[in-house]
């Protein structure tokens, strides 16, 4: 078993506090279940990117043996912990400390170490740091400046490293899926998560990481089959999307 | 579930695996062998108090799909069974009485799967086991030479007590352990089902003539009486009965039996001889109310059980490993939890539609035919009845195409995982 800590050096009323929360946050049925319902596509989709990057196997089950990720915005840790599972030494980045104490607790539960942190993409860049793979998952349509946090994303990326972006397209159909149909009538997630002035087109965030020395490499569209229950791939990019780009 | 007396706390020396399998029967083994080939750091423990010996010894023959041939082939143990199997090249299917002189065939099957392929083979179960025992310990699963007393989840592993005291924690634990699933009970798993008051004898016969890989099932009206040809001048039974004259049936003395044996087997082959030893199983339907639950799933004989009428309850039983395999080893790959129970519901999505399909098929033909009411013979026999059924009941003995398409599993397209 990969990554599988020896101890954790995790509070322990920190991890009473927040253990609530973690079982909230990890319940597959409750409010984060469409978050757990992507997570095969995202990590296949990353898993891929990294393997052709970095020329690892797509089917080992230990690919990210000894790369560095960051996952910014990595809230419970969902993707933190498979990514750690799968051989990676990982920093969770997240401005909220509330998420960052619950992706602590989980990952203590897990028996995964973890570097998690409260903080933002902005100041690790600052920090001097670097990774061979940066990720930014469902995280570019809530920020207030789009260039400003794809550069700093940038920044953070070691040179012939990897970004991945997961996010929502700024189109009719993705108002009507995304917002009102996610959040009105599904209820998949809380009403107000997402407002379309923020959402991203794919043109938009190409450019931003052009600017930030990142070269688009591929590209999919990510789609809800009804009758699997589960998302797919899709050349479909109006709605959910995601982009895989290297540094330099 | 937590038990009072069991903690998931792991204590020094307990044995720790990601995959947990309660139950070295054919499924159990399969399974084990399916993820250990597909993954070699998947860590796979089988439990399971019988010793190999004793369950390669198992004299019994199953039909074995196409399917799961293939899955069994992509497993690397078919060659070694298929020295000891006989392929079913044609199969008849007559609706008669005892009494009838002749038995007009309704129904033949020379359909393959694939061209060239038979639809299935009749395979000696301790060969099957024993071959797949072999190719898992080489595989470098682990035997624990114990079944499983109880178990308790917590949030990220569970533990399970073995019955000599000591415990394994592992991500995941899977009851193989058969129609009466200790295990289903603990997990508080509750089963849908009904008995048919009907038994299976299951014997093995020597003919003086070759049966030509033909196998034969003649609606009785106590039940199906089905010949299947093993290697040589031999053929294997499986004889329904209302349960008590079956019960009085393999009471008999041998000379005895062989004589009820004749009159139902017919003189096609000449003359006929029961050997080795014969057994009774009472028959009934159940099928689990949920296949798995949190770090739990169900698998093969623990979540179905169904009528033996078309020969199919082994070959769920390996659509099931091949769905679990490939659904635990995906999960495996991307780093997700494997005992999560979002992941095993796909498992679960995958299997239940088709087992409670074929469940409802066995039943309706074992209805349509265990009886011998005039109005129902009259319109079966005329065949106004079997029209619509004819494509189902052919599907239902030669396996689905659907699961042999792209949306199936891809051991039972004979592919690697």
């Amino acid at each position: 078993m990969p990554g599988m800590a020896e101890q954790t050096t995790v509070d322990a009323a920190e991890i009473a506090h927040f253990s609530a929360m973690a079982a909230d946050w990890w319940n597959p049925d409750g409010k984060f279940a469409p978050l757990h319902r992507l997570g095969p596509l995202r990590l296949g989709f990353i898993k891929e990117e990294v393997a052709t990057v970095f020329g690892r196997s797509a089917t080992a089950a230990d690919a990210l043996e000894g790369l560095r990720v960051l996952d910014i915005g990595c809230g419970g840790g969902l993707v933190a912990e498979p990514l750690t599972r799968m051989g990676a030494t990982v920093v969770g980045a997240d401005a909220s400390p509330e998420n960052i104490g619950i992706a602590r607790a989980h990952a203590a539960e897990s028996g995964l170490s973890i570097d998690y942190r409260a903080t933002t993409a902005e100041a690790l860049a600052a920090e001097g740091e670097r990774f061979d793979v940066v990720l930014a998952l469902e995280i570019v349509e809530h920020v207030a400046d789009v260039p400003l946090f794809v550069s700093a994303c940038g920044a953070l990326v070691k040179p012939g490293g990897l970004a991945v972006f997961s996010t929502i397209n700024r189109t009719t159909k993705a108002y009507l899926l995304a917002i009102l149909g996610a959040e009105r009538v599904l209820r998949w997630l809380p009403p107000g998560t997402h407002s379309y002035d923020k959402l991203v087109r794919p043109a938009e965030l190409a450019a931003a990481m052009a600017s930030a020395g990142l070269t688009p490499r591929a590209e999919t569209g990510v789609v809800f089959d009804p009758l699997r229950s589960a998302w797919k791939r899709s050349a479909d990019m109006d709605v959910n999307y995601m982009m895989a780009a290297v540094k330099g | 579930m937590t038990h009072a007396d069991m903690t998931p706390v792991e204590e020094p020396g307990a044995l720790r695996t990601d995959v947990l399998i309660a139950g070295g029967g054919y499924v159990g083994l399969s399974l084990a062998l399916a993820l250990r080939s597909a993954d070699p750091t998947l860590a796979v423990a089988v439990a399971d108090p019988v010793p190999a010996a004793v369950a390669a010894a198992d004299a019994r023959a199953s039909a074995i799909a196409a399917a799961a041939r293939r899955m069994l082939a992509a497993l690397g143990v078919w060659e070694e069974i298929a020295a000891a199997s006989e392929p079913i090249l044609e199969m008849v299917v007559t609706d008669s009485r005892l009494a009838d002189p002749v038995r007009p065939v309704f129904l033949t099957f020379g359909d393959r799967a694939v061209p060239g392929e038979p639809f299935a083979h009749m395979v000696p179960n301790g060969v099957m086991v024993g071959a797949l025992r072999r190719r898992a310990e080489a595989a470098g699963v682990v035997f624990v030479p114990e079944a499983i007393a109880d178990f308790a989840v917590a949030p990220g592993s569970v533990t399970a007590r073995r019955a000599g005291g000591g415990r394994v924690a592992a991500r995941l634990l899977v009851a193989a352990d058969g129609a009466r699933s200790r295990l289903r009970d603990l997990a508080g798993i509750r089963t849908v089902g009904w008995s048919y008051g009907q038994s299976g004898i299951v014997t093995t016969v020597e003919h003086e003539r070759p049966h030509g890989g033909r196998a034969e099932e003649h609606f009785l009206p106590a039940g199906p009486f089905a010949i299947l040809p093993l290697p040589g001048n031999r053929s294997s039974l499986v004889w329904t009965e209302r349960t008590a004259d079956a019960e009085r049936l393999v009471a008999l003395d041998d000379f005895t039996f062989a004589l009820e044996l004749e009159r139902r087997f017919g003189h096609r082959l000449g003359a006929v001889r029961p050997v080795g030893p014969r057994r009774a199983f009472p028959l009934g339907l159940t099928v689990a109310r949920a296949f798995v639950a949190p770090r739990f799933a169900l698998c093969g004989d623990a979540a179905h059980g169904i009528h033996p009428i078309a020969g199919q309850g082994l070959n769920l039983g390996f659509r099931d490993v091949a769905a679990l395999a490939e659904t635990v080893v995906e999960a495996h790959r991307l780093g997700l939890d494997i005992g999560a129970v979002d992941l095993l519901r796909r498992y679960e999505r995958w299997r239940r539609y088709d087992t409670v399909e074929m469940a409802m098929v066995t039943d309706g033909l074992n209805r349509l035919f265990s009886n011998d009411l005039a109005p129902v013979r009259l319109i079966r026999d005329v065949g106004l009845g079997l029209v619509d059924r004819l494509p189902r009941l052919k599907r239902a003995f030669i396996g689905r195409a659907a699961h042999e398409g792209a949306d199936g599993p891809r051991l039972l397209r004979g592919e690697a995982l």
